[in-house]
């Protein structure tokens, strides 16, 4: 799985170590959010910020100059409390500048916790659970019918395919063999209340996507040799696919990391450079 | 006074024969169908590249409905008034709503229009919960000629639009030849008159409306009827102007008395002229028994009895107030 690391250089860093520092720039983001005055969903944003980093700094076909360009692929964060994350990438790749992100949560600012479409580069307003497939699978199946050749990504947590709607659409999805489509399940295995598995348990995952007609790939979620690849993989003829990425909540920051508590955080002064230190040591 | 010069077409059957039509001439306009019955072979078997079902899951359906509008196509989300104003509410809410996509909910069976079927299959709170939508524009046709002109009207309306039909054949308001354009948000004044107001929206309100106003000439009553088709945005200027001249607005709805038409009505003349009003509805309890869509709707406290009851409520009340009695 190397082929990611050759395809592209940027200078005399290869792509997937010019991947893992925009990665640490967007986890840095993260906490300095969650050190503001409102914080964020720390944990979940640090479990996708490496599938968002590559999808958009390594697969997705998009003009940061030009949010709406309409040949544009088109993504779309289904877990939208990861906003931090997703705000951190999208400046990290210029969709609008790193210094708005300290505007998170200010009402003079643009940036609310859950996204919105005023933000350059965010498709809907997401962060009600279990609508994400549904609105890819229409912007699939709307992309396919108008000959556009764009590719449709989306990405849920794990929690959230405990919502009924996510399987209505994966019904659609495989119904209208939409090849167009790729989800990706965070699957970092926490939520509020504890592990997946012992709130409402989601296992056998992969087989549950593969009985509803879809494609399945398990990728570790945190390395860009597996992800890049899988990403820009399309789907095989005729079905959607589906990466479930391994993840670990709260990545990055080792006294966080498989921490149920670290789903919302607002980081104090002290837990902030503690947390930016271990970032820092880890990267 | 309205006649019915041909034969009743249900708003529902007028709708998908109108909707068809449009959409053989613009390729943007879609049909997505939630397993309702007869779209298929109408809608489907002619332009299946402008038709999608997505079986019965009416949360994916709104959801799937706002990607495609967001694309610049223009679909018709269809289902049953029940399930898109309660089940498929927060896709309607947030995929719909909050980004302003120019998405045409058409909700059969509305009110008690589902009859029989009862009230799993009821809707008299669809108006309510729309109408507080922010950016919807809300529609409810008085008969099947008045479907086909709004479809026309709103097919390229910028935003979304909650479009709220019946079920079973409803006799035409409007004698042939007399149809009024169907302007957005302009009240149809069906019926003139300065000793009160009856304002109604929907098939049978209308209907009832109209025979109440002939009940109450007969007592030498001249009664002032608006069709409301549109509830949102609602014609005040017209509830205003006939508030001032008359003793008083009756409103008649096949929807809960709590927030549709006698709601909105109330919330614009208490802040533009206050006047007494008496909303003849649904009364706030489900429906506990079987039978037609009349039926439920007069033990509810819906008929052309209730609407002459309260309009001449009205009247009394004026009289002892003014001490003067008309003939």
């Amino acid at each position: 799985m190397t082929i990611a690391a050759v395809t592209r250089t940027d200078g005399h860093l290869d792509e997937t170590a010019r991947l893992r520092r925009t990665a640490l720039a967007v986890r840095e983001h993260v906490l300095a959010i969650g050190a503001g005055p409102v914080g964020t969903h720390v944990g979940g944003s640090l479990s996708a910020t490496d599938i968002l980093v590559a999808l958009y700094g390594a697969v997705l076909r998009v003009r940061p100059d030009e949010p709406r360009w309409p040949n544009r692929d088109q993504f779309v964060l289904s877990k939208g409390h990861a906003s931090a994350a997703l705000y951190g990438t999208l400046a990290e790749y210029g969709f609008f500048p790193t210094e708005e992100l300290a505007g998170y949560g200010h009402a003079d600012g643009r940036l609310m916790a859950h996204p919105t479409p005023a933000v350059p580069g965010v498709e809907f307003a997401t962060g009600s659970l279990g609508h994400g497939l549904s609105l890819a699978a229409g912007l699939a199946l709307a992309a396919r019918r108008a000959g556009r050749g764009r590719r449709v990504f989306v990405l849920m947590g794990d929690g959230e395919l405990q919502e009924g709607s996510v399987w209505e659409a994966a019904m659609a999805a495989a119904h209208y063999e939409l090849d167009n489509l790729t989800a990706v399940v965070d699957r970092n295995r926490l939520q509020i209340n504890g592990s997946t598995e012992d709130r409402m348990g989601l296992a056998p995952l992969a087989d549950k996507w593969r009985a509803f007609g879809w494609h399945v790939s398990e990728v570790d979620g945190h390395d860009f040799a597996e992800l890049v690849p899988a990403l820009r993989l399309p789907p095989p003829p005729g079905r959607p696919a589906v990466l479930v990425a391994d993840t670990v909540k709260g990545r990055g920051v080792r006294h966080l990391e498989h921490r149920k508590q670290n789903h919302f955080a607002k980081l104090g002064p002290q837990a902030y450079e503690r947390a930016l230190t271990a970032l820092r040591r880890a990267a | 006074m309205s006649t019915t010069t041909t034969q009743p077409d249900s708003d529902r059957a007028a709708y998908r024969a109108a909707l068809l039509d449009l959409a053989r001439r613009d390729r943007r306009i879609w049909c997505l169908d939630s397993d309702l019955g007869g779209l298929e072979k109408q809608f489907q078997a002619e332009l299946p590249d402008q038709y999608a079902d997505v079986g019965i899951a009416e949360a994916n359906l709104m959801s799937m409905a706002a990607a495609v509008a967001s694309t610049g196509l223009l679909p018709f989300a269809n289902t049953m008034a029940a399930f898109a104003s309660a089940r498929a509410l927060e896709q309607i809410k947030i995929d719909i709503a909050y980004h302003a996509l120019p998405v045409r909910i058409v909700a059969t069976h509305s009110g008690f229009s589902a009859a029989h079927l009862g009230p799993t299959h009821h809707a008299q709170q669809d108006l309510a919960v729309m109408r507080s939508m922010p950016n919807m524009t809300v529609l409810t046709p008085a008969d099947a000629g008045e479907t086909v002109r709004l479809v026309e009207a709103v097919a390229h309306l910028p935003g979304p639009v909650y479009v709220r039909l019946g079920r079973s054949p409803t006799p035409a308001v409007y004698p042939e030849g007399t149809e009024p354009e169907f302007s957005v948000g302009t009240a149809v004044e069906l019926r003139g008159g300065d000793d009160v107001a009856i304002v109604a929206a929907g098939a049978l309100p209308v209907r009832f409306a109209l025979e109440a106003a002939a009940e109450l000439a007969r007592c030498g009553y001249a009664a002032r009827v608006l069709n409301t088709h549109t509830i949102k945005p609602l014609d005040v200027p017209a509830v205003v102007a006939a508030a001032e001249r008359t003793a008083g607005v009756v409103t008649v709805e096949d929807h809960s008395v709590l927030g549709g038409l006698g709601g909105a009505v109330a919330e614009a003349l208490a802040e533009h002229h206050p006047a007494p009003v008496r909303r003849v509805g649904i009364a706030d309890a489900f429906c506990p028994r079987p039978g037609t869509h009349a039926e439920q709707l007069a033990a509810a406290g819906v008929s052309t009895a209730h609407v002459v009851t309260a309009a001449l409520s009205l009247i009394r009340t004026q009289e002892t107030r003014t001490g003067r009695r008309n003939p």
